[in-house]
């Protein structure tokens, strides 16, 4: 980088005060300040090139002789026969908890955003939407405590078999856990609409529920569609809450008070001590698969309609 | 029928607006009510004097004092690593850039989206790998942890540097070359402190973010019984990890005490942060109004 590259350079920046970028002073700090933050980035991006490395070294031998798609349909048995390493379980009670606790949070997310934008008083929404930020910065543990002694007593009477811990338990956690995520980036979006829409259709002499429901929401698909999909990704990659609560037996529940394991909570169980062993391939598989999961529904969402991300809108779990 | 849809919304959103307020009025009572008793000196150092657990003199067995120490250690690190970091790396995708600002965005994105546990399954790949290469008597330690944290918690720094640098207002961006500065004493004296607010508040995400997350330091290097870390190469506690181990594996009615004490004590340190944070942000939106 020669020091007066930042005068020649084009990029989005620039492109917006072209005059600007040529009249600025440079001089020896402008370089060594330029080379400073690049450096930074630099370190960054390694950081995430090395964490990509891993995944890649990891999967790569299982993908080479080509055990890596039937690990993720066969089921986990290290004990009974040598070898059977299989991830079958996991993948589908991870999939199948994430989209139980969406199944829940959805419905009530977009309630919540009704509620706060129309349906209740100002002063009541006001209350709402800061409570659901504060829910983003729970710590994912408390969820999973809070309802290890509070909700799976309940879910063990209710059901009235098994221990508590189990799908409902941990469907209905996840659920409480993504709730403020979907419900902050619906209400986002529905903030981005202004007051013009909304205005209007009172002119139009509509009630709060009429304007929501024919106007607000519609224009709100996009954030209706990220909200699901980050939600999901949320719910997928979340360790702590199936960890505590679902039990974790490693087979397909067959009811509601069945024990699940999901992919997340696996990586967090099974302790490999050899890079090579098949138990430490089995669980790179499987965040394989979670990285994979996660980041293409991520990257999905944002080149669809490049949402602005509130806090604690992220597809990681605590 | 019309009618009847609407009354249905309405009464729909009701239910969940109000019921989400009780979910989380009903976490904060239940632990209250289960973990207040348990609030006091004795939670954190048992029966040992405070000014000797906290001099090192003597060890605290029965009391959250290592956990707090760890994860005071763990927030720092990270913090120190992912902040000096996060906020260069965000100045030069906002100020500099040049050709790979878009690849360098992408991998940001990516990095968002690593979900925590895989973050610590990476530190733990890395620690056998080390050992299996140029260092055979490694093992997980704080070091490591501090390390994956950090890595998890940078998109948080880098993105609010970003945006809170684009934000500021053309008038802004020209101040510093009609006053004849040059690019780094303008970015250094006005577009820094115009963005510190905003920069501010992504910094205290990342210390909320890097005090609650258990699924990283689980795979590198907490443990139950550590006591107060030795070193960065030692083993750690946690106070989040104390909450899981404690919810699992309590023998005695104290020790389920204790775990509630501790998840009190966690969640009013990251309600504290929030607050904070919010704080800020409100600040930032109220000074950098367009004036009326």
């Amino acid at each position: 980088m020669k020091p007066e590259a930042p005068a020649r350079e084009s990029n989005g920046r620039a492109a917006s005060f072209p005059r600007l970028r040529v009249g600025l002073q440079t001089d020896r700090s402008d370089a060594w300040m330029r080379r400073a933050t690049l450096a930074a980035t630099v370190v960054a991006a390694a950081g995430v090139l090395l964490i990509l490395a891993f995944l890649a070294a990891a999967v790569t031998p299982l993908l080479v002789s080509g055990e890596f798609f039937p690990l993720l349909g066969k089921p986990w048995r290290p004990f009974d026969e040598p070898g059977r390493y299989g991830i079958g379980p996991m993948v589908a009670g991870s999939l199948l908890l994430a989209a139980l606790a969406m199944l829940l949070a959805f419905p009530a997310s977009v309630g919540i955003c009704c509620f706060a934008h129309g349906v209740a008083p100002r002063p009541l929404a006001r209350v709402a939407l800061a409570v659901v930020h504060w829910m983003t910065a729970v710590p994912t543990v408390i969820y999973g405590f809070v309802a290890v002694f509070l909700l799976v007593p309940l879910v063990r009477g209710a059901l009235a078999a098994g221990t508590g811990f189990s799908v409902l338990s941990a469907a209905l956690t996840l659920a409480v856990l993504i709730v403020p995520t979907v419900t902050l980036l619906i209400h986002v979006r529905l903030e981005q609409l202004g007051p013009d829409a909304a205005l209007t259709c009172r002119a139009l002499g509509m009630s709060p529920a009429q304007t929501l429901r024919h106007v607000l929401l519609v224009q709100a698909r996009p954030g209706l569609v990220a909200g699901a999909v980050l939600g999901f990704c949320r719910a997928v990659g979340d360790t702590l809450v199936a960890l505590m609560v679902a039990g974790n037996a490693a087979q397909l529940p067959t009811s509601p008070a069945g024990s699940v394991r999901t992919l997340a909570a696996h990586i967090a169980l099974v302790v490999a001590t050899d890079w090579q062993s098949p138990a430490f391939r089995s669980i790179a598989a499987a965040a394989a698969l979670l990285f994979v999961l996660t980041a293409v529904l991520t990257a999905a969402v944002r080149r669809l309609q490049r949402p602005p991300t509130p806090r604690g809108c992220h597809a990681q779990g605590g | 029928m019309r009618k009847a849809a609407d009354r249905l919304l309405t009464v729909f959103a009701w239910t969940c607006g109000l019921g989400i307020v009780a979910v989380a009025a009903g976490i904060v009572v239940f632990l209250c009510l289960r973990g207040a008793h348990t609030l006091g000196p004795r939670l954190l150092f048992d029966d040992v004097p405070w000014w000797q657990a906290v001099s090192g003199q003597r060890p605290v067995f029965g009391g959250l004092w290592p956990a707090v120490v760890g994860t005071l250690c763990l927030t720092l690190g990270a913090a120190a690593v992912a902040i000096p970091l996060g906020v260069a790396a965000g100045v030069y995708l906002a100020e500099y850039g040049g050709r790979w600002t878009r690849s360098f965005s992408a991998l940001v994105d990516l990095l968002a989206a690593v979900p925590s546990v895989v973050m610590g399954l990476f530190g733990f790949g890395l620690i056998l790998f080390l050992r299996k290469t140029l260092l055979p008597e490694a093992n997980t330690c704080l070091l490591l942890s501090i390390f994956c944290l950090a890595l998890l918690v940078l998109p948080y720094p880098i993105r609010t540097t970003e945006t809170a640098l684009r934000a500021l207002s053309p008038e802004m961006r020209l101040l510093g070359p009609s006053l004849g500065l040059s690019q780094w004493q303008s970015l250094w004296r006005i577009h820094l402190p115009a963005a510190s607010r905003g920069i501010l508040s992504g910094v205290i995400l990342a210390v909320g973010r890097a005090a609650e997350d258990t699924a990283v330091i689980l795979l590198t290097g907490v443990v139950a019984n550590a006591g107060v870390p030795g070193g960065l190469t030692a083993h750690f506690e946690a106070l989040p990890f104390t909450i899981y181990y404690l919810a699992a594996e309590h023998r005695t009615g104290d020790e389920l005490d204790r775990a509630f004490g501790a998840a009190i004590v966690l969640l009013a340190l990251t309600a504290a942060l929030f607050v904070l944070a919010t704080w800020i942000e409100r600040g930032l939106h109220r000074r950098w109004r367009p004036q009326p």
